[in-house]
């Protein structure tokens, strides 16, 4: 419930300062969110730039990087999460103490980033836990960094302070290294896979059928279906794996 | 010898990969009796990032970006690296006259930023916690910004290419890089006041991590960790790639090899980075920042195919070591080989024989004077 804002200001003359309990405890803990200190790759050395003299993330209330996630109440994950890492990133998560909070600093913690292709990266640290704030850039220079921590800021105050502790995030399920890449391969809780809109297969005038032939046979209509290309695929543009043309030949013969 | 009172156990204990002075996602796993480290086994591979197997799936001047992430606190070194070796691969392409000065202008920024950085992390290890760091990093916001000026980004710069280096310096670079260069002296000095001769650090530090002579020539060491053991070697001095032989400069030496030399062979190489950037800022002539065949390479990369066979090996002086890039063709865009020495992977493979007999403690800071970044190790 909102004071009225002329008998607030009335009451301020008179040196009474009046606010919700909400306004009061939120402004106190979006003031005080202490990260964990975690770097992964890249992005943590801007991290410790942000937290360094120029940028003095102090004038924010995060200069307290805790050691152990047991304190901490925001996650940065500031780097490149492998396959091999990615446990460890969720298990800290796991330890973590309510309310928690995540910062998926740059692009590869968000999406793979310029390692995508990579077969040893994950593509995207949200596949397994819940992310609050996505940070763009490779790496996120320290006011992009500290742009994002005003974001969670404005998230943590836009919420009531009862509603925020009532909510649990709980634990998720640690990922395991698997004969194919870890296992699960995401957490349905946090993250499903894209599925695409169902096309309505319109009927297509047939006087003006075109010279390539679509293929035959079921997928037509709803369900599952094959696309095709009409030509050869190569080149620059490629799609991943379109340009592999079977194991190269040594050029200094057989091995 | 008496029987032991109490019955003792050799404990196990694992540091890392979350752990605040690992530099990075590095893991230790100690066997200690008491507090004294009996073995210890590193484990490697949580950055593991694929870098040579997607330089193989893409073309030479590609995987420029990629070597930036690769030791990331020195971009402008790993794209000279990987430079000389496509030089090299391309059957020597001249690089102008001042795109060699702003490449050798841009290497000494990235050894003092990588040194003021390294001593100021290995300080926070050695538990003077965040001062150091702050004054380091205060010193090297300066030249950070220089980097952003030239090639417009702070960290990951992609700057330097086969044939010379991407654009010339903006107006403005040469004069703020003389201001900053003169300053630097002075907070080297301020630094080495607080830290060379204080007792703590010396206590701390000397007699602990210690790396003979040998043991660093066969664990093929290179780099200051090598020079802080005593040996004379330095890519600038042995291979003298670039116009570096125009430069006077000294190359400082250790005598005992442990981590108080580590840490004073780096002080010592920033004072000679300086005198080397003083000479480049004043002799760099004017002209063009890169060569017609080397801009013909970075403009269409696809035409770029060595002929089948073709091996090139780029090494420099990286501020860790000896870095180098080995580059083999079979006639297509794509090498077929993509090699990375990274030095920080090597010199990390005495870490057992630098820590056993040293207590618990001793080993974070005998891993911090290494000087070891993930992304180069793991790759």
């Amino acid at each position: 419930m909102m004071v009225d804002e002329g008998l607030k200001s009335e009451l301020r003359k008179q040196g009474v300062y009046v606010t919700t309990w909400d306004q009061l405890v939120n402004w106190g803990r979006s003031n005080s969110i202490w990260p964990l200190q975690f770097g992964l790759a890249c992005c943590a050395i801007e991290m410790i730039a942000t937290a360094a003299s120029r940028y003095d993330i102090a004038r924010f209330g995060s200069e307290i990087f805790r050691a152990s996630p047991r304190q901490a109440d925001l996650m940065i994950v500031a780097g490149t999460v492998t396959k091999k890492m990615a446990p460890q990133v969720v298990r800290l998560y796991n330890q973590m103490a309510e309310p928690k909070y995540v910062i998926s600093m740059g692009a590869c913690a968000t999406s793979g980033g310029p390692f995508h292709k990579g077969y040893n990266v994950l593509k995207g640290i949200d596949r397994y836990i819940p992310v609050d704030v996505y940070i763009p850039g490779c790496p996120p220079t320290p006011e992009a960094l500290l742009d994002g921590l005003m974001r969670l800021q404005e998230r943590i105050k836009a919420r009531p302070f009862k509603a925020a502790m009532d909510e649990k995030q709980g634990e998720y399920a640690v990922p395991a290294y698997g004969d194919r890449g870890l296992l699960p391969r995401y957490n349905p809780g946090v993250w499903r896979p894209p599925t695409l809109p169902p096309v309505v297969a319109t009927a297509t005038p047939t006087s003006s059928a075109s010279s390539s032939t679509p293929p035959s046979g079921p997928g037509l209509g709803r369900g599952p279906r094959r696309l095709y290309f009409s030509g050869p695929v190569g080149g620059m543009f490629a799609p991943h794996g379109a340009s592999w043309r079977g194991p190269r030949a040594c050029p200094w013969g057989s091995t | 010898m008496t029987e032991p009172l109490l019955d003792t156990q050799l404990l196990e204990v694992n540091l890392g990969p979350q752990h605040p002075s690992t530099h990075g996602v590095f893991r230790m796993q100690a066997l200690l009796d008491g507090e004294t480290i009996v073995k210890l086994k590193p484990v490697m591979g949580y950055l593991h990032r694929n870098h040579e197997q997607l330089g193989e799936g893409m073309t030479y001047i590609a995987s420029f970006p990629f070597t930036d992430r690769l030791d990331y606190f020195c971009a402008m070194t790993n794209n000279l690296g990987l430079a000389l070796a496509i030089e090299q691969l391309a059957g020597g392409i001249e690089v102008p006259e001042r795109a060699q000065y702003i490449r050798v202008i841009m290497s000494e920024l990235t050894r003092l930023v990588n040194h003021t950085a390294v001593i100021g992390f290995l300080l926070n290890d050695m538990g003077a916690f965040g001062t150091p760091l702050l004054y380091a990093f205060r010193e090297r916001e300066k030249i950070l910004d220089l980097f952003e000026m030239a090639s417009g980004s702070r960290m990951m710069c992609n700057y330097i290419r086969p044939g010379g280096v991407r654009e010339d310096v903006p107006e403005g670079f040469l004069e703020r890089a003389s201001r900053i260069v003169a300053e630097y002296p002075r907070f080297l000095d301020e630094f080495e006041a607080l830290l060379t001769q204080n007792e703590i650090i010396r206590q701390r530090a000397q007699h602990v991590g210690v790396l003979s002579k040998e043991l660093a020539i066969n664990a093929s060491i290179t780099g200051p960790m090598l020079r802080a053991s005593g040996v004379d070697y330095d890519i600038r001095k042995v291979d003298g790639y670039g116009i570096y032989p125009r430069f006077a400069f000294r190359i400082p030496l250790g005598t005992v090899g442990d981590v108080y030399d580590r840490y004073y062979v780096r002080i010592l190489e920033m004072r000679e980075s300086v005198a080397i950037l003083q000479q480049a800022l004043k002799e760099i002539p004017p002209g063009p920042s890169i060569s017609p065949k080397g801009l013909q390479l970075v403009k269409s990369p696809r035409t770029f195919r060595p002929p089948k066979g073709a091996e090139a090996y780029g090494r420099i002086e990286s501020p860790k070591g000896e870095l180098g890039f080995f580059l083999a063709s079979d006639g297509s865009p794509q090498p077929y080989r993509y090699h990375v020495r990274a030095p920080s992977f090597i010199n990390l493979t005495v870490l057992e024989d630098l820590c056993l007999g040293h207590k618990v403690a001793d080993v974070i800071i005998i891993l911090g004077s290494i000087d070891i970044v993930m992304g180069e190790v793991d790759r």
